[in-house]
């Protein structure tokens, strides 16, 4: 990132109370992978550099809410008046000591998803196809060369929010939710794509699923995905997904 | 295993107070929805404020403790019962071996808090004994408590200890203290002070206007996810807004399509993509964790500033209650006369 475009965030950001216990930043309300990557960088450097108090943060498409011990916030900085100015100029003094530079560390990671398309795994492969009047071999296509960028995870644990699908598989979730998705289900549901990291309820239409485990509670870094992470779908074939099923398991 | 689960009663669940670090993977928080009361059990058995405890709600389980233990009983909906003998919340009490707790429902309240000197021996799960019952990982489990469950506590601390081994052989019992009234417990039960959420200022006036002035009820689907209130009349924005899904917290009151607000409590997803109307003050979660289905409940609407000022206030009682709590200890252990039975 360049430090004009960096000034320019930087200078776009707003502040508002979320609860007495947390304050979101925001940068405009429109979906941009730049503003994406701004937040991950403020994210990042807060996380280096904690504020005293400071619990987590917790990025979103176009902001960053930091939650905090208010108490802790008043003993440390040693404040009378409000806690969570305290906590905003702490941040907005953090942001003018972002530099630009242009190393590739803060682009977030490219994380490769293994997937098997269609069949068993994917059984509304043919309706998508169907929908777009085209062949399930040109739906993998641009399903599979999509480059994907992580908003943010939330929903469920390790649920990614992706953005960057082709708009020529755009297709309108299910009539009817199947009352089990198996995990790892790779799904479309209007213009979003997404991955089901456990079996759930769901209404999205399958188009494959990867044998990788999105998340894993017996882990330091329980998600596999992460908000900033790039996805890359490789589509493997069904000997290959038992194979790395059983590797895992 | 020192304690067996004769009857799981409606939903007990092992609740600490949360668990932090995780919001950006999607892990929710959980804990227990009553954080006052969570945290009053434990200061009343000398435990670290945050440590787990059994949530319960509705219904209490019936415990049987195979071994002495020292326990205390908050919040609300129910009042313990020890051997068919009452006892009140707020107070610690002396179990002898195989006593039998039981809960006895009252009008008031929703959710009691068991805590027990040491502690509930649960595994922590990313830094926390919280139950995520969605998820099925965290607390006893993963799951609500059944019968037949053995739970078993931590050791105890050298104070508890003393304790124990001075009234040892005794009838089940409670010394004649207790946590002392918060400055904030004689407040209105029916009244939810809120200030405005991010979306306040796009609903219609009227919207706002009702928002403050009709009670709202509490409906009985209702969970630890999210509690669904019902006004007379739907409330409406302005415009149809798109809002990007973003971080919500405790308290956050969410208006979907249908008009009925959504307060997100401690098992809430970690982001939400609904309009925000308003954000419960901290200070009034402890009502909102008590009420009960067909309840009704008032806004009123403060400013932020008042909500952080009036926060500052809770913690500063909470931290006197603690005090006062340590002090009965050390008399207790002393042995003088102020805390005798």
């Amino acid at each position: 990132m360049k430090r004009g475009e960096i000034m320019g965030f930087q200078s776009a950001v707003t502040w508002r109370p979320l609860s007495e216990q947390a304050v979101m930043m925001t940068l405009g309300n429109r979906m941009d992978p730049s503003v994406q990557q701004y937040v991950q960088r403020v994210k990042q450097a807060v996380e280096r550099n904690p504020f005293p108090g400071f619990v987590e943060a917790v990025p979103s498409y176009t902001g960053l809410a930091f939650f905090y011990d208010p108490m802790n916030v008043r003993e440390k900085m040693d404040v009378e008046g409000s806690m969570q100015d305290q906590v905003r100029i702490w941040v907005d003094q953090l942001l003018t000591s972002i530099e630009d530079d242009d190393d590739q560390q803060h682009n977030g990671r490219i994380v490769e998803i293994p997937v098997c398309y269609g069949g068993e795994f994917g059984p509304d492969l043919s309706y998508v196809a169907d929908y777009h009047s085209c062949s399930e071999d040109q739906v993998i296509a641009h399903h599979q060369q999509g480059e994907y960028l992580i908003y943010m995870i939330g929903f469920a644990p390790g649920f990614p929010f992706v953005g960057g699908m082709a708009e020529e598989i755009a297709t309108p979730r299910r009539d009817t939710p199947r009352e089990r998705v198996p995990a790892g289900s790779v799904g479309i549901a209007g213009a979003q794509t997404g991955i089901y990291p456990f079996a759930t309820p769901g209404g999205w239409q399958l188009i494959g699923q990867t044998p990788l485990v999105l998340f894993d509670e017996t882990k330091t870094e329980p998600s596999l995905l992460r908000s900033g992470d790039r996805i890359q779908f490789v589509p493997i074939d069904e000997q290959q997904f038992k194979k790395l099923k059983e590797v895992r398991s | 295993m020192n304690i067996e689960v004769v009857k799981p009663g409606m939903l007990t669940t092992v609740q600490d107070a949360g668990r932090y670090g995780y919001l950006d993977q999607g892990v929710v928080q959980s804990g227990a929805m009553d954080r006052l009361a969570l945290r009053t059990a434990n200061l009343l058995v000398g435990n670290d404020e945050q440590a787990a405890a059994l949530e319960l709600t509705v219904t209490g389980p019936v415990l049987r403790f195979h071994q002495p233990a020292l326990i205390a009983v908050t919040g609300g909906g129910m009042t313990p019962h020890v051997d068919g003998q009452a006892f009140s919340l707020g107070v610690p009490i002396y179990l002898p071996e195989e006593s039998i707790l039981t809960f006895r429902a009252e009008r008031t309240g929703i959710r009691a808090y068991v805590a027990i000197a040491g502690g509930f021996n649960v595994p922590e799960v990313l830094n926390s004994q919280s139950t995520y019952l969605r998820a099925g990982f965290g607390g006893y489990e993963g799951r609500a408590l059944k019968e037949g469950d053995l739970l078993d506590s931590n050791p105890l601390s050298q104070e508890a200890k003393q304790y124990m081994e001075s009234v040892e052989g005794e009838a089940p019992f409670a010394p004649k203290w207790g946590a002392n009234l918060l400055w904030l417990d004689d407040e209105e039960t029916d009244v939810l002070r809120v200030f405005p959420g991010a979306h306040y200022t796009g609903f219609t006036p009227e919207s706002q206007y009702r928002f403050t002035e009709q009670p709202f009820i509490l409906s009985s689907q209702s969970d630890r996810m999210g509690f669904l209130l019902e006004g007379d009349e739907p409330l409406q924005m302005g415009k149809t807004e798109s809002i990007l899904s973003e971080a919500v917290a405790f308290g956050t009151v969410q208006v979907p399509p249908d008009g009925n607000p959504r307060i997100l409590m401690a098992d809430r997803q970690t982001t939400g993509g609904y309009p925000k109307i308003a954000q419960v003050a901290v200070v009034d979660h402890y009502k909102l964790a008590q009420l009960r289905p067909q309840e009704h409940v008032y806004f009123q609407m403060i400013s932020f500033q008042e909500a952080e000022t009036l926060y500052i206030l809770q913690e500063k009682a909470m931290k006197q209650r603690a005090s006062a709590i340590l002090l009965y200890w050390k008399e207790t252990i002393r042995g003088d006369s102020l805390a005798s039975r």
